[in-house]
């Protein structure tokens, strides 16, 4: 299993990018953006605690996440995070950048296939 | 998002931390708790699912922080810094008190030295508008600053347009009639302006009017505070009535405000206009005043003298017999009041300053030795994830600290200097710097203190930080902080060591150079016997001794009682008492040589025939006065050895004739005598050519009297007074004293004797601190060395190899030290040239003696040290490992 324990491990601003992601579909609380990363990547990544909250806190400073505290199915406070407009755009950025990225990796790997 | 949200966001967090960490708490738990519940899904117990969860969370509280670090703000790490090194100062209370105590001494010392410096150069001076005032005075080529005469006053004042007030003033005294006799108390007389050109507003009643000044106006007076309190004890009613003033009423019309201080005449108790001229106010040619004017607006100091000037060189065609050559100086008034002491006071400051320097060193050096026994912390703090930057704000932050609680301290002990040393200052010397009463801690001290320790603070803040900058983490844990490491804080810190050597020197040297030229001062060639000579000043009041045979009886008189007197071998009186000024002078004219109305200035003083030989001056021709040298005969005179040198070179001037300019018959008198140099003037003055003249011939009113007696001189002074009061109770009698005290207390030697004493204490403390830096350094390289030495002992090293071996490391940075100092402390005693008297500047032997005081001091510093390196038992040194 791949763990995602310090953003270095990651591409850097790439755990900010997948908690921006799972929020478009809905608000959710930590939990929640944990929970649903690792089901997406079918129990691939799993996020942290000690690296979630810190981004958390990040999102939440650059204006990118909303916070508020609202009732869980299970009738239990929780805080649930909604992506904000800025947010949306900042996720568009992040996405393209990170495609290219993708891309360029994936050419230098299937040039040294090649040889 | 705008930067400014984001700093209301990270506000707010600070501000409701509580809150935030409350909230981030709950957050969690609720993470946790679904966690656990998932657990418990799969098939978990219950509490295996709460220790998973657990143990995935890991610690909640570095999480927080974490979670924290991103939205607050480095104040709070600052907070636990300074937790911290007030927990590390707890631990180590020897070495917090040292530091904080070597601060405390710099910072005192120079923030104390500071606030006289302050009060007497940077303060204005307590009048209003204070930089336009002048000091307005004649010039000649003998005294670049002389007294007015009443005429020329008149005509600067009518002349000139750059001044819009021009008065002056004169010393003088009175016979205060009281209950239990005449008291004589000093007085100013004064023009009508003078306290409205001052800006001085009276504390009862008025100053004076215009026109009061003026012949023939009625005779009043203004008292200082002071005076009013001691002599009438504050009665309000004074103002008003008429006090008695050697047998003459004046009216009290005004008491001066309590904070009122003239220093050029800083005793004067009583100021009384002009009023009549006196016989040397008739002539033009007869100096007795000083001026201060009042700059018009837009006139620059060096306007005014230019006009002055030429106002000057005007007179001088117009009056040439009393005016040629006589100049006019105009400066500042402040610069005639403080310029003797800035000189002093610089160099003082200059001293405070490098003991500060010093200061600041040794606890640097004293917090690189800590850094160093410190670096098995730093390296397991730093292997724990601390990073460099966290580090060294700790290492900051602990310097800090040690700079604001020495600094506190500091201020302490200035506030104590302060009063220390006001109280140490002479009575006389106070008089005649009365800003002193503005010494104290105030707005610019307390903003010299916060520069002084913002810098104290950057540099202790700076060593730590430039010393951890260079270590290696991991060189710190794996040599278990012992070894190659410490060579670079050797070198570091041995630089300190020099640095605070090559100070210690400096100062040293200062001291060195001010106290031989106080001692010079004080065993310059007087030219008479100093000791076992007691002497009394006397005003014999004009009402009752009006003509002159009346004087001469009452000198006969006094010199006949004074000799019968148990103790006393003999008696003389004078006009002025030696060791005081090139003051009272005559123009001279020697009859037979070519002279162009040049002026010949010369010391005068009148004497009674017994005079010169009671000081026990030498003759060295001709003869001493006698009694028959009075107005029945042509008059004679007693030259000095400075006079007959400048005007009889090469000549035997007995049976010359000496004259006034205009040589008028009346002044032309025969020199009977030459005698070897008496001292008139002040101790670090030139001797100037001196006339002496039978008191017979011309009596004064005001004389002094000096006592040559077998024994100890100060038992007979009451005896001397009352005898005096016996001859006549309504003579003042005053200023009693001995040669040897009015030598002491005169203000040339008082100043040398203040300065000399405070830059030898300074430097005194610079040894000390330099040389405890010095045994600092050898003795910690020493116990990093112990290993190095046990395995070169055992090896075969003599125990005299070990000592070289210490010995030479500190005879190195002793001789780096010291040569340093030598250079730079040339270059500072040139700086303080002006004050030195009598020795120079680049002094051989003082140069010599500092460099062989340090270097012993250092030797005796370092052999400790190595002694206990030539003990090391190899075998436990090595087993140590």
């Amino acid at each position: 299993m791949f763990r995602m324990t310090k953003k270095s491990d990651l591409l850097p601003g790439t755990l900010d990018m997948l908690i921006l992601k799972t929020l478009t579909r809905a608000p959710l609380h930590g939990y929640g953006i944990a929970l649903s990363i690792k089901h997406l990547s079918a129990d691939v990544l799993t996020v942290e605690e000690g690296s979630l909250y810190p981004a958390l806190q990040r999102l939440l400073l650059q204006g990118w996440v909303k916070a508020e505290w609202k009732m869980t199915d299970t009738n239990r406070r929780a805080r649930y995070y909604t992506l904000t407009a800025a947010g949306k755009k900042q996720l568009g950025i992040e996405m393209s950048q990170f495609e290219q990225m993708i891309e360029a990796i994936g050419r230098v790997l299937s040039d040294a296939q090649e040889a | 998002m705008s930067g400014l949200v984001k700093l209301f966001r990270k506000f707010g967090v600070l501000f409701g931390r509580k809150r935030f960490r409350d909230e981030l708490d709950e957050e969690m738990a609720f993470h946790r708790a679904e966690t656990e519940k998932a657990y418990v899904a799969d098939g978990m117990s219950p509490a295996a699912a709460r220790s998973a969860a657990a143990r995935r969370f890991g610690n909640a509280t570095r999480l927080r922080e974490q979670s924290h670090e991103v939205v607050g703000f480095r104040a709070e790490t600052v907070l636990q810094d300074l937790r911290f090194s007030l927990r590390q100062m707890r631990q180590s209370p020897g070495f917090a008190l040292t530091a904080i105590s070597i601060l405390a001494l710099g910072m005192g010392v120079s923030v104390a030295i500071f606030g006289f410096v302050d009060a007497a150069l940077l303060q204005p001076l307590p009048y209003a508008d204070p930089s336009r005032l002048a000091d307005v005075a004649e010039a000649s080529a003998t005294s670049p600053r002389s007294d007015l005469s009443r005429a020329d006053y008149e005509d600067w004042k009518r002349l000139n347009h750059s001044l819009s007030a021009l008065d002056v003033y004169g010393g003088s005294g009175y016979l205060l009639a009281t209950p239990s006799g005449a008291v004589p108390v000093p007085a100013l007389r004064v023009t009508d302006g003078f306290f409205s050109t001052l800006g001085v507003k009276p504390l009862l009643g008025r100053v004076f009017l215009p026109g009061e000044d003026q012949p023939g106006k009625s005779k009043i007076v203004i008292l200082t505070y002071g005076s009013w309190v001691k002599r009438f004890g504050g009665r309000s009613d004074l103002v008003g009535h008429s006090i008695s003033l050697s047998g003459s009423a004046y009216t009290v019309v005004g008491i001066l405000p309590r904070e009122f201080a003239f220093a050029p005449r800083g005793n004067g108790e009583f100021y009384v206009p002009l009023l009549d001229k006196n016989e040397c106010e008739q002539r033009r040619s007869c100096h007795n005043f000083y001026g201060i004017g009042r700059l018009r607006d837009g006139v620059t100091i060096e306007a005014a003298r230019a006009e002055m000037q030429a106002i000057a060189a005007q007179l001088a065609k117009q009056y040439p017999g009393s005016n040629q050559g006589q100049g006019a100086s105009v400066v500042p008034l402040s610069e005639t009041i403080v310029g003797n002491v800035r000189a002093v006071l610089v160099i003082l400051l200059s001293g405070a300053g490098l003991l500060l320097l010093i200061a600041c060193v040794n606890v640097a050096s004293l917090l690189l030795v800590r850094s160093e026994s410190r670096r098995r912390e730093i390296a397991v703090r730093g292997a724990l994830g601390a990073t460099p930057t966290r580090l060294l704000c700790q290492f900051v932050t602990e310097g800090l600290l040690l700079a604001a609680a020495g600094c506190l301290a500091g201020l302490g002990v200035a506030a104590w200097l302060i009063t220390l040393l006001l109280r140490l200052m002479p009575k006389d010397l106070a008089d005649y710097v009365p800003f002193w009463r503005l010494v104290g801690l105030n707005a610019h001290t307390a903003l010299f203190a916060a520069g002084v320790a913002a810098l104290c603070a950057l540099l202790l803040a700076a060593t730590p930080a430039v010393r951890l900058s260079f270590q290696d983490i991991r060189v710190g844990l794996g040599e278990g902080g012992r070894g190659a490491a410490g060579r670079m804080w050797q070198r570091l810190g041995a630089n300190l060591v020099v640095v605070e050597l090559a100070i210690a020197v400096v100062l040293l040297v200062g001291a060195g150079l001010l106290g031989q030229s106080f001692y010079r001062m004080l065993h310059v060639e007087d030219g008479f016997d100093t000791t076992h000579l007691a002497t009394v000043q006397i005003i014999a009041p004009d009402s009752i001794y009006q003509k002159d045979d009346q004087k001469i009886a009452l000198d006969r008189e006094i010199t006949r009682r004074l000799s019968a007197l148990p103790g006393v071998e003999s008696v003389g009186i004078t006009s002025d008492l030696p060791i005081q000024c090139n003051c009272d002078t005559d123009w001279i004219r020697i009859v037979g040589k070519p002279f162009h109305g040049e002026h010949n200035e010369v010391n005068e003083r009148d004497v009674t025939p017994g005079y010169l030989a009671a000081l026990k001056a030498r003759l060295i021709r001709g003869r001493w006065f006698n009694e028959n040298d009075d107005t029945t005969r042509p008059q004679v005179t007693v030259i000095n050895e400075a006079l007959a040198e400048k005007y009889f070179p090469g000549e035997d001037p007995i049976g010359k004739t000496i004259g006034a300019g205009d040589l008028s018959p009346k002044s032309l008198r025969q020199v009977v005598g030459v005698i070897a140099n008496v001292r008139e003037g002040g101790l670090d003055q030139e001797v100037w050519p001196s006339e002496y003249f039978s008191m017979y011939h011309g009596p004064d009113s005001f004389i002094a009297v000096a006592v040559r007696t077998s024994q100890d001189e100060k038992a007979v002074l009451p005896t001397i007074v009352s005898t005096l009061h016996q001859i006549d109770h309504n003579l003042g009698v005053y200023g009693e004293t001995t040669m040897t005290d009015q030598i002491g207390s005169s203000q040339s030697s008082l100043l040398h004797r203040f300065a000399s004493w405070l830059v030898g204490g300074f430097s005194a403390m610079a040894l000390l601190l330099g040389v405890v830096g010095l045994y600092g350094v050898v003795a910690y390289s020493v116990s990093q060395r112990t290993r190095e030495i046990g395995v070169r002992m055992a090896l075969g090293a003599q125990r005299a190899t070990v000592y070289k071996m210490v010995m030479r490391q500190a005879g190195w940075l002793t001789v780096f030290g010291v040569s340093i100092g030598l250079v730079c402390s040339v270059g500072a005693s040139l700086l303080m040239r002006k004050i030195l008297f009598g020795v120079q500047a680049w002094d051989a032997p003082t140069l010599a003696g500092v460099a062989v005081v340090l270097g012993a001091a250092s030797l005796a510093a370092s052999f400790l040290p190595a002694r206990r390196a030539a003990r090391v038992n190899p075998i436990e040194a090595l087993r140590a490992e």
